[in-house]
């Protein structure tokens, strides 16, 4: 509707200058013209609240019955950037049609109420609201609220910058890379942040030309009817992708799509069963040593986090394996941070963008690992950190990498998204996700998860120090192992259970960005090839989690992600060799808890302590990193970037970038 | 003047108003919405709350009088009320809304039924004041342009009257005045 106006942001040009210079918009006219809807069945409020909006210089649209406002969002859907909407209305839960949005259009939605209690305020953050108002508004909250568009689009643009800028940075040269590799991984995630931001405009030049457009793939009322319809025929435990697209049988949908939003809804789900139980019991379940610090919002946003990392992980191993080693090149720091998002876009690892993206994301997610890395070696990585503890070199060595470059790559999407919903569920609802998930299941998940991470340290550890050769100073016991650790990563990725590694992978940016400091992986190879056995079902584990992490939106998540997959790693090393699903899931859990606290406190003395490698560390420090970074897959706000990298099932409405005019976001702008 | 009056005693009833407890600063924040392209909001959104709460009120009496009490729905009924009309400002209303939710969490049916009685009346007296309030405050920018109308007027008159006059010769040939009526004429311009 405000496609004039939004025109007029486009037009000023200043919004892609402006994201360049780190995202603060300062277009003269943002926020001016932002695309408010208003649903609140209080006549009074509702004309106070457009007076109050106008005044604002918004553009605003009333409603006052949640359904009429619902029908407004559908039809049109890049018709408004914000939601407003009030908790209690006669026909629908406010917080019903909160979930309702974010499922379907994934708008910024901010809560009102006269009432101010913590439980409201409480249900109001797990079901996702950007912010909470207490009536009566004042004009001055109002004036703020920009800032949450602004928030979902950085975060949105970031998950695209990575994907793309993991293709850039193959193109840069290696030195800069290895500089970056110099410092702790941490150093090295900022830097390729800021590299990232200085890529970003070779990357959507790139990913426009190299990537190719799928389109985006709108999930209306009826099909995600048909799908959830789907879903129950099979179950939701034995859903997979493929099945429900066989059932849906739906015409030009792809397994992707219908995998991404699969990993949205499990986390909808989830956060259905979850909401009623008390966050912090479940993060006191999990907290072995630590203290229950963790918020319910933390265990979710790990869990998001979680999700995220291992579906960018699958992506990015599937990219790896289903690129050539060319895409080894790229530059650690690019992939440090993209891991970040290339968990999130798990959708978008399909295709030749997929590639791209996941050799890219394969580097962030070693954190500190070099992203000279082969595909092959990532996936390998993936591979080994599957494998529980110490699989890594052993496994590395076999290298067959090339055959099971394809069969990675799928599976490697898929596991992702369940690599993160196994950090979701660990993290928090690891005890619920049990229940709904089906125990085995979320063990394997967990061991998976284990695996994935010892095989990542080890492997990541390498490629992160350097680049081009696996030889990692960092690593210390792997000092052997890093040249080997490419080559072992990759075998791994010929077992069949990819998918399962997947999720593992996940766990393996988290082990990376630890990697640096973590010893005494012991290889071997055996244990690889029980994972192998574990990995399908990792897979549905992984799904669950990636629905869970999709379904997060809420920036609040972010921390918890951090934490989450803080988590995962530490079951993993947990438990070590121990395949034991249940062991390990255990060990995920308590990992898990103890690697959120630590990694709110950046403790890996904690982790230490608790687990013997690095392993652990690499997890704080891996959840540092992504806790910047918005891990929601789905989310992307800039749509045309997104699909010009990746092109895969495109669960996010395609409106997305429509939705934003700003050129603040200038994501419209950059030219696809 | 009057007009000076009028201004002291919206100055005066608004002061009171607050002093008093009847508003407090939201109702600030809808006299700041209030601009020259909507110069009614004030009156507009305070017409509205009483139109919608008068529904509500009804809505409550009718619960209350049922056996036995829907708590449950009175608690609604009452959180709606409370948000209206604590986004007009009405704060001893809003505070009388608070206290009938604490009985009605306490399913308190007799400290309901006479809280509600005395949200009833604080509606009620806030609802006089309001509109003796908005009256003067219209009716002192009424004054401002009445002044305006009736100087224009004069202006018009004495123009018109002027352009008569130099042109009384050729009036009084279609007229056919005598020279008393032209002097008639001139007295009566010398009075205006």
């Amino acid at each position: 509707m405000n496609s004039s106006s939004g025109k007029s942001y486009m037009s000023t040009a200043s919004s892609s200058v402006i994201w360049k210079a780190g995202g603060d918009v300062v277009a003269d006219q943002f926020p001016a013209g932002l695309r408010v809807l208003v649903v609140d069945d209080d006549p009074t409020c509702l004309m106070i609240l457009e007076k109050m909006l106008k005044a604002c210089q918004y553009n605003v649209t009333k409603c006052n019955r949640a359904e009429t406002a619902l029908s407004m969002l559908r039809e049109n859907r890049n018709g408004f950037d914000i939601v407003i909407s009030d908790v209690h209305m006669p026909d629908m839960d406010g917080f019903k049609l909160l979930e309702h949005i974010g499922l379907e259009m994934d708008l910024p939605v901010i809560m009102m109420s006269a009432d101010d209690g913590k439980n409201v305020v409480m249900k109001g953050v797990t079901h996702g609201a950007c912010d909470y108002l207490i009536k009566p508004v004042r004009i001055e909250a109002l004036k703020n609220i920009w800032q949450h568009v602004v928030r979902k689009r950085k975060n949105e643009w970031k998950d695209f910058e990575q994907s793309g800028s993991v293709e850039e940075g193959d193109r840069q040269p290696k030195q800069s890379e290895d500089a970056d590799y110099s410092s702790s991984a941490n150093e090295g995630n900022w830097k390729s942040s800021k590299r990232r931001k200085d890529d970003e405009d070779e990357n959507d030049e790139r990913d426009d030309t190299s990537t190719l457009k799928k389109p985006r793939v709108v999930w209306s009322v009826e099909l995600h009817q048909q799908f959830v319809a789907a879903v129950n025929q099979l179950g939701i435990e034995k859903a997979v992708p493929k099945k429900i697209l066989e059932l849906m049988n739906v015409p030009g949908l792809a397994r992707e799509n219908v995998a991404s939003h699969l990993q949205k809804y499990r986390l909808y789900l989830r956060r259905l069963s979850g909401v009623s139980q008390h966050p912090s019991n479940l993060n006191n379940s999990f907290m072995n040593p630590q203290d229950a610090t963790f918020g319910p919002l933390d265990l979710q946003a790990l869990a998001a986090t979680g999700q995220l990392p291992a579906q960018s992980l699958a992506t990015l191993q599937a990219a790896g394996l289903g690129r050539s080693t060319a895409k080894s090149g790229i530059p650690m720091p690019l992939v440090d941070q993209r891991n970040i998002f290339s968990f999130e876009n798990p959708k978008l690892r399909f295709g030749e963008a997929q590639q791209h993206v996941n050799n890219n994301k394969q580097m962030n997610l070693l954190h500190g690992i070099p992203t000279t890395m082969e595909p092959k070696q990532l996936a390998g990585l993936h591979h080994t950190a599957q494998s529980m503890g110490n699989m890594n070199m052993p496994v590395l060595s076999h290298g067959s990498q090339s055959s099971q470059n394809n069969p990675l790559l799928m599976q490697m999407a898929q596991p992702q998204a369940r690599g993160q919903m196994l950090n979701d569920s660990t993290v928090g609802l690891a005890p619920r996700l049990l229940s709904p998930m089906g125990q085995p299941m979320l063990s394997n998940g967990m061991a998976t998860n284990v695996s994935t991470r010892n095989g990542v340290p080890e492997n990541i550890r390498a490629p992160s120090y350097n680049p081009v050769s696996q030889t990692s100073s960092m690593l210390n016991f792997p000092m052997n192992h890093t040249s080997e650790l490419p080559g072992n990563s990759f075998p791994l990725v010929s077992t069949p259970g990819i998918s399962s590694l997947a999720p593992k992978v996940a766990f393996q940016e988290d082990v990376n960005s630890e990697i640096k400091g973590s010893v005494g992986f012991m290889p071997s190879y055996d244990i690889f090839n029980d994972l192998t056995q574990h990995k399908p079902q990792n897979w549905e584990l992984q799904n669950v989690g990636m629905m869970f992490n999709t379904s997060q939106h809420s920036n609040s998540l972010r921390g918890n992600l951090d934490h989450t997959q803080s988590v995962l790693v530490q079951q993993g090393f947990s438990t070590g060799q121990n395949r034991n699903s249940t062991v390990i899931s255990k060990a995920m859990f308590s990992a898990g808890d103890s690697t959120g606290h630590v990694n709110a406190q950046n403790g890996n003395q904690h982790l230490n302590s608790l687990f013997v490698d690095n392993t652990v560390r690499v997890k704080s420090e891996r959840v540092a990193d992504a806790a910047p970074a918005n891990l929601y897959p789905d989310h992307f706000g800039r749509e045309d970037l997104m699909s010009a990298l990746l092109k895969q099932q495109d669960v996010i409405a395609p409106a997305e970038n429509n939705d934003f005019d700003f050129d603040g976001y200038s994501i419209d702008n950059i030219p696809v | 003047m009057d007009r000076n009056r009028l201004h002291n005693q919206v100055a005066s009833m608004r002061r009171s108003l607050f002093d008093q407890g009847y508003l407090d600063d939201q109702f600030i924040q809808l006299e700041e919405l209030q601009d020259d392209t909507n110069p009614n909001f004030v009156q507009e959104v305070v017409t509205l709350f009483y139109n919608d709460s008068t529904r509500l009120i009804q809505n409550i009496e009718q619960a209350l009088n049922s056996r036995p009490i829907d708590f449950c729905k009175l608690d609604d009924y009452m959180h709606q009320f409370k948000g209206s009309s604590s986004s007009i400002g009405a704060k001893k209303v809003t505070n009388e809304c608070t206290a009938f939710r604490e009985y009605c969490n306490a399913e308190n049916a007799e400290g309901c039924i006479r809280s509600f009685q005395q949200v009833k009346q604080e509606h009620a007296i806030l609802k006089r004041k309001l509109e003796v309030y908005l009256q003067t405050v219209t009716s002192f920018s009424n004054s401002m342009s009445c002044m305006e109308t009736i100087l224009s007027y004069i202006a018009y008159t004495i123009i018109s009257s002027s352009l008569y006059i130099e042109n009384m010769d050729k009036y009084g040939k279609l007229f056919g005045t005598t020279p008393q009526t032209e002097l008639g004429v001139d007295k009566c311009l010398t009075t205006l």
